[in-house]
């Protein structure tokens, strides 16, 4: 069960093109008006990993180096989702990194002073939910720029992780608590869990194109629909194989997997989802349609602080402990994450799935520099320039669609 | 001259305009002596306004005349200091624009309020989305293959031709963004449908699109207002034209015996030399340009 890839971009990407054009001369049309969705950024992934492979000498592609792959993706992934909510209604949460910290701090508190498990979770969680309920309301409320909003949060929350921990770090002790990101699902549950969603995932798309056939609607290309399904299905297979020959599913990486499969339910299907786009898309049209903007934009926020929370509680379980220092990367790697993976900047568009991808993107540069032995130097440096060619790569193809009048 | 309109305030309509009126029956939508004043400015004084159901209705005037103040009166941005409003005969108050909307009163706005990041299906339906019941309350996905077949009906129905409904409507020209643009209206089992400039931005085939299907809003039995400053495209769609001056309705033609001449000699006050009619009473015959400006501006109409 990974990514149902590629071609599953926002609702807002076409299905239906006329079958008329050849395949290949269709691709290239809708690869420079960037339709093709996450096409070009998986290639771009493939590439990336053929170069490790091969310049590690193969431990790269390794199941236990890849399975270290996903749990530190883990956490970016989950500040990530919160990324692309926020991006979606064209707004920027800054305190992502903080809050996620924060709330990690709170979890590992709250458990060395003798709270269990469940009431240190739920409060971990409870203060993100708080946190992004106070900065909605004052953006959407008070009507002051998120931009700012956020940067006060977190200027003001990283003094309050400071304050949380005066002796720097503290030490997370409660096996369940590290067990969330130190345990595997093993064999059978493994394979068994993940087959019936894929089995689900394929059953969904039959059904979809046998109703639309009996409703009298037009079809996607079947070429199309195949690939597509095939895609979700090799990709989960392959994955399957690789946890299988390792440990099993990391339970971090189930975790963030049925998040992204949440979230991708609701934004893709309900009218919650469409909502969030069309506020993107275009505030003035979703208040005049009778959306309840405010309520939509303080939702956003609150999601996204908690997505945060949870992928805070996901990093102080992998590090066995919480410090007050928040990792200087973090935030960028989310917000770097969603865009890399196809999310606009300016609202609208993208789609959830653009966090496996472009974590995955970031991941692999660290995790590949790092078989490499290179230092965060030249981390920082890779990383920077990627994202400089993702934000580039959306702001052309924004603007060759509003110059062909798109 | 004896088919010329009357121009007169207080007594409203030609003789032809009334034998109509009489033979229809209550107007889907009537307004009584509507006043609205900004501070100082009386943007509108004791207007009446009224559409019949099957009928296109070009509402015209310069700028400032009150076009707008009256149609947001009507779509309820705007509430009226004075007046009435009636709907298929009954009073109805309209303080907010979800008060017209469930009146059956929709309004297109010049800025369309499309959202361009999503397809047509999804701007047809945005705000009121079509939903499927899995569990009560709680999973209630939205009936896409429900919304798309209706969509096509009524895109349909409109003869609108758009290549794909599942495009971002960023992707459509300007005449196709307007066609889903009234659609959305008409989806909403609208009665009424307000136009604001309808084929403003748009060029000759576009403009073309557009006026067929206010004709076709009309033959399906809709009130249709069309605001608009083009009197070649308002001559070609409309059977009554409404002048606004100054805030006060000053002429009511019927289209078939009128010239674009003598709107465009209500529309600013000045008149022509053979109809010039000083016995006229207040509403007209102190116009303060002369007849050479309104024979420019006729000409400038016509260039657009």
């Amino acid at each position: 069960m990974t990514s149902p890839s590629s071609a599953e971009s926002a609702p807002a990407a076409p299905k239906v093109e006329p079958a008329s054009a050849g395949l290949l001369q269709t691709l290239g049309d809708r690869l420079r008006r960037g339709e093709l969705g996450q096409l070009p950024v998986v290639l771009t992934l493939i590439l990336i990993f053929i170069f490790f492979e091969i310049t590690s000498g193969g431990i790269f592609f390794s199941p236990q180096n890849l399975s270290n792959l996903i749990l530190q993706i883990a956490t970016i992934g989950f500040l990530g989702l919160g990324a692309v909510l926020v991006l979606l209604i064209a707004e920027i949460d800054l305190s992502l990194a903080a809050v996620s910290s924060l709330c990690g701090a709170v979890l590992v508190v709250l458990s060395a002073n003798g709270a269990s498990a469940l009431v240190a979770l739920i409060s971990a969680i409870v203060v993100g939910l708080v946190i992004g309920l106070i900065n909605g309301m004052f953006i959407s409320v008070l009507r002051v720029p998120s931009f700012i909003v956020t940067l006060a949060a977190l200027i003001g929350y990283t003094g309050v992780l400071i304050h949380l921990l005066p002796n720097a770090s503290i030490r997370l002790i409660d096996p369940f608590l590290t067990g969330i990101a130190t345990n595997y699902l093993t064999f059978p549950w493994d394979v068994l869990l993940p087959i019936p969603l894929i089995a689900a995932y394929v059953v969904l798309q039959l059904w979809t194109r046998i109703r639309r056939q009996r409703a009298g609607l037009p079809q996607s290309p079947l070429w199309e629909v195949i690939a597509r399904t095939g895609a979700v299905v090799l990709i989960s297979v392959i994955a399957l194989i690789v946890f299988e020959s390792y440990r099993g599913i990391p339970y971090s990486a189930l975790i963030l997997l049925t998040a992204l499969l949440i979230f991708w339910l609701i934004m893709r299907f309900t009218s919650f989802g469409r909502h969030v786009y069309a506020v993107g898309g275009n505030t003035e049209a979703a208040r005049r349609a009778g959306i309840g903007v405010v309520g939509i934009r303080v939702t956003i926020f609150i999601l996204a602080s908690t997505l945060a929370a949870i992928g805070g509680i996901l990093a102080s379980s992998r590090a066995i402990s919480a410090s007050a220092q928040i990792n200087p990367t973090l935030l960028l790697d989310a917000i770097a994450a969603a865009v890399i993976g196809g999310v606009s900047l300016f609202g609208g568009r993208g789609s959830v799935w653009a966090v496996v991808l472009g974590s995955l993107i970031i991941g692999s540069l660290e995790n590949g520099l790092d078989l490499l032995n290179q230092g965060t130097d030249v981390k920082l440096m890779v990383e920077g320039v990627v994202l400089l060619i993702a934000v580039t790569a959306d702001a052309i193809v924004r603007r060759r669609n509003a110059a062909s009048g798109r | 001259m004896a088919e010329y309109a009357s121009p007169n305030p207080s007594g409203g309509n030609a003789s032809a305009a009334q034998g109509q009126m009489s033979q229809r029956g209550e107007p889907a939508l009537r307004l009584t002596g509507i006043s609205k004043a900004f501070g100082a400015v009386q943007a509108l004084r004791n207007v009446d306004f009224e559409v019949y159901a099957g009928e296109v209705v070009g509402l015209v005037g310069d700028n400032g005349a009150g076009k707008s103040t009256l149609i947001k009166a009507i779509s309820g941005v705007n509430i009226p200091d004075s007046g009435a409003i009636y709907v298929g005969g009954k009073h109805v108050s309209i303080t907010k624009p979800s008060d017209a909307n469930a009146l059956g009163i929709e309004t297109v706005y010049q800025d369309l309020a499309l959202c361009d990041n999503l397809d047509v299906v999804a701007n047809l339906y945005l705000g009121r989305e079509d939903r499927t019941t899995i569990i009560p309350y709680l999973v209630r996905p939205m009936n896409e293959i429900a919304m798309e077949q209706r969509t096509r009906e009524v895109l349909e129905q409109l003869d609108v031709k758009i290549p794909s409904i599942r495009v971002p409507v960023a992707s459509l020209s300007g005449g196709q963004r307007q066609s889903i643009a009234v659609a959305k209206a008409i989806l909403r089992n609208a009665q009424v449908v307000l136009l604001d400039e309808p084929t403003a931005a748009l060029g000759v085939a576009q403009t073309r699109q557009v006026l067929q299907l206010i004709r076709r809003l009309r033959d399906s039995g809709l009130a249709v207002v069309v605001i608009s400053h083009n009197l070649a495209d308002v001559f070609e769609v409309v059977d009554r034209v409404i002048v606004l001056r100054l805030g006060q309705r000053v002429a009511t033609f019927d289209v078939r015996n009128t010239t674009p001449e003598q709107v465009v000699s209500a529309i600013t006050g000045a008149e022509f030399g053979e109809i010039l009619s000083t016995g006229n009473s207040n509403g007209i015959g102190n116009g303060d340009s002369n007849g050479d400006s309104a024979q420019s501006s006729v000409s400038q109409e016509n260039d657009q």
